[in-house]
């Protein structure tokens, strides 16, 4: 075990991983998450904590861990490149672990031209699999980027995403092979709406042999309406949602319902996936209907392990 | 080459308009070219404000005058006693030219005219794109002869990141995605490998991150003797 | 007695654009300004420094005559010609003054009408924002 998470542990014990998304709240209270912790408890594995996603001020996502802590909710925080060197990567690394944070997934983040602060300097020190080696390093070693070796390093869980969505294709799995090189131990994709086209990154996913060094969670969102399929189709750079989507969540006189019924047809296609460890439910504003999901998808009840 | 852009008229209008005199400087080098700060763009900032000033019933006396290279002091030199008699000098070159003059007459005003960009290459006719940051320490002879410092908008050293749609940019979908464009040339140059294995943390120690930057050629310099004998002080 | 009338300057092409304006001139057609014209090549050769010292130098109002766009006699001259009277326009709104002093304008050597309207609309111009500096003439 590396860092012992409840995640590292349903993965170890070869069960099939769901882990789902806790947006921190745009403000300083911590009720939105012991909400949503509660509410969730035992329908995840673990559950992301975003760190101010498209680069929108959010309470900090080591702060919002430690509040789903307090709930027994495990946290996976999210530590995006954009707004920390490696001075302060390092230092949360540590005072993440100190805090009992198990779960970290390295992202480069999302430009701040996307959020709320349009006029901020950004830092891009390291890009996410350079994160990822300097925080491997760290744990394994105890040695900083820098070189000076720490008395007691900090026991982590590292993850990583990737889009095999996003241009060029053919270097995306290239791209998630780099990731392993740099120690991540788990992958959670971008949403997945193209089956075919997540399939033949799989295909060569496993023909590197990557499936076996990796735990890849697949990623799905939930849709309430067709407008929000249409918005993933148009607007997020680097999600592909087929026409076929669209119209069905179109036709649907019941959008939200069919919306469900969708991703939980998605889920048990994935599951069938060879190399999927698991699914990573990102239900954005939409946290309340994970429950529903993962029972439809009969991933209950989910593995408990003697701490 | 550097290139700059003119500031907005209303700010150099405002910027000048406590003064009586105002020597207007450009710059024959980078800025010229990118049709910033030369011989032309002077001559049609002093126009226009003096059409302003005309309109506004402002006495204030404007000229223009422009130079080589503001940057070096020998070219600035020349125009001294011009520099001098005015209250305030505008410098249409970048902000190093600006900086020249402000460093040679410290006593003397001196504001910028242009603001200046980025170390860029034209594109085309009207076109200007940066290319490079200065970080001290290149390393585009390992991706395909393309800086993903300068052209990646997070400067990512390890590949496109998860945004990259048509192998264009996702903060400004009419650039192209550096990465795409180094995945491309190096597979071009069947070179592909080259970006399979991690790059480690760059040093950014060689970039301003580094604190402020002086280059120094000791055979170029002069000796103590040297400067005394030329009168260089 | 000094000339009170709006001061106007055309830069005219020697294709079109003078040739409109001496049909115009030909039918003794009397103007309410004073309009002088600078013959040029082509009006793809006017700068925008040209358009900007004319009015330093007292004219009130600027206009570029040229070619049809489709039918300019050195292919794309008279396109030159309105980007450069629109970059000037651009200038002379940065500085908070009235960018229709202005303008573009393009006629075939026949339009015997066309010069006369372009001079009635920049005199308009002038009349609504009066001269450039000093009292409204």
């Amino acid at each position: 075990m590396k860092a012992g998470s409840n995640l590292e542990k349903v993965f170890e014990s070869g069960q099939f991983a769901v882990t789902a998304e806790i947006g921190p709240p745009q403000s300083a209270n911590p009720e939105p998450l012991t909400h949503h912790a509660k509410m969730l408890k035992g329908y995840a594995d673990a559950f992301n904590l975003t760190d101010n996603q498209t680069a929108v001020v959010r309470l900090s996502s080591i702060a919002s861990a430690v509040i789903i802590m307090r709930e027994g909710v495990e946290p996976v925080i999210q530590m995006t490149c954009r707004d920390r060197n490696r001075i302060a990567l390092q230092s949360d690394l540590l005072g993440a672990a100190a805090l009992g944070v198990k779960n970290v997934l390295c992202l480069t983040g999302d430009h701040q031209t996307f959020g709320n602060e349009k006029g901020a300097k950004n830092v891009f020190d390291f890009d996410s699999i350079v994160e990822l080696q300097v925080f491997d390093q760290l744990r394994t070693q105890g040695k900083q980027v820098g070189g000076e070796v720490l008395k007691d390093p900090p026991k982590t869980y590292l993850g990583c995403a990737e889009n095999p969505f996003a241009t060029p294709y053919e270097y995306r799995a290239s791209r998630l092979a780099k990731k392993v090189a740099a120690g991540a131990d788990f992958c959670q994709t971008q949403a997945i709406f193209d089956m075919d086209m997540f399939e033949k990154w799989m295909d060569e996913v496993r023909a590197r042999g990557l499936d076996k060094k990796i735990h890849i969670l697949a990623g799905v969102i939930p849709m309430k309406s067709a407008g929000a399929a249409r918005y993933m189709k148009n607007k997020v750079p680097g999600m592909i949602v087929p026409d076929h989507i669209v119209d069905r969540m179109k036709s649907a006189k019941d959008a939200k319902g069919e919306g469900i019924k969708l991703c939980v047809e998605q889920i048990e296609h994935l599951k069938t996936v060879k190399g999927v460890h698991g699914v990573h439910i990102m239900a954005v504003a939409w946290e309340d209907i994970v429950p529903r999901i993962v029972e439809m998808a009969g991933l209950l009840p989910r593995p408990k392990f003697e701490s | 080459m550097i290139v700059a852009k003119r500031k907005p008229l209303n700010e150099i209008a405002e910027m000048l308009a406590p003064y009586k005199k105002v020597t207007v400087i450009g710059c024959r080098s980078c800025v010229a070219i990118c049709l910033a700060g030369g011989e032309k763009e002077v001559k049609m900032l002093v126009s226009a404000l003096k059409v302003k000033n005309k309109r506004d019933g402002r006495k204030q006396h404007i000229e223009g005058t422009v130079v080589e290279r503001q940057c070096e002091k020998e070219w600035v030199q020349e125009i001294e006693a011009q520099i001098l008699d005015s209250d305030v000098t505008l410098s249409m070159a970048c902000s190093l030219g600006a900086q020249t003059i402000g460093d040679m007459y410290p006593k003397h005003l001196t504001f910028p005219g242009l603001n200046t960009g980025m170390f860029g290459v034209p594109e085309e006719q009207g076109v200007w794109s940066e290319k490079c940051v200065g970080c001290g320490n290149c390393i585009i002879h390992t991706t395909g002869g393309i800086c993903p410092i300068a052209r990646c908008a997070k400067s990512m050293l390890n590949g496109p990141c998860g945004g990259s749609a048509n192998r264009k940019c996702e903060v400004n979908l009419e650039v192209d995605c550096a990465w795409a464009a180094i995945y491309d040339r190096l597979k071009l140059q069947n070179r592909l490998d080259l970006i399979e294995s991690v790059t480690p943390a760059k040093d950014w120690s060689t970039s301003h991150s580094g604190g402020r930057r002086v280059f120094e050629r000791e055979d170029a310099k002069l000796t103590p003797h040297q400067k005394k004998g030329k009168g260089v002080t | 007695m000094p000339d009170t009338r709006p001061k106007i300057v055309g830069f005219c092409c020697e294709r079109h654009g003078m040739d409109a304006a001496v049909l115009a001139a030909r039918s003794g057609k009397q103007f309410e300004a004073s309009v002088r014209l600078v013959q040029v090549p082509c009006t793809g050769r006017v700068d925008g420094m040209h358009i900007l010292r004319a009015l330093e130098d007292g004219a009130d109002a600027v206009f570029v005559l040229g070619c049809l766009e489709k039918n300019c006699y050195y292919d794309t001259g008279s396109i030159e010609g309105r980007k450069r009277v629109g970059y000037v326009k651009q200038m002379l709104s940065e500085l908070g003054l009235e960018k229709e002093r202005v303008e573009m304008f393009n006629a075939a050597s026949s339009n015997s009408w066309v010069f006369p309207e372009i001079v009635a609309k920049m005199v308009e111009v002038v009349k609504k924002f009066g001269p450039i500096g000093g009292e409204k003439r």
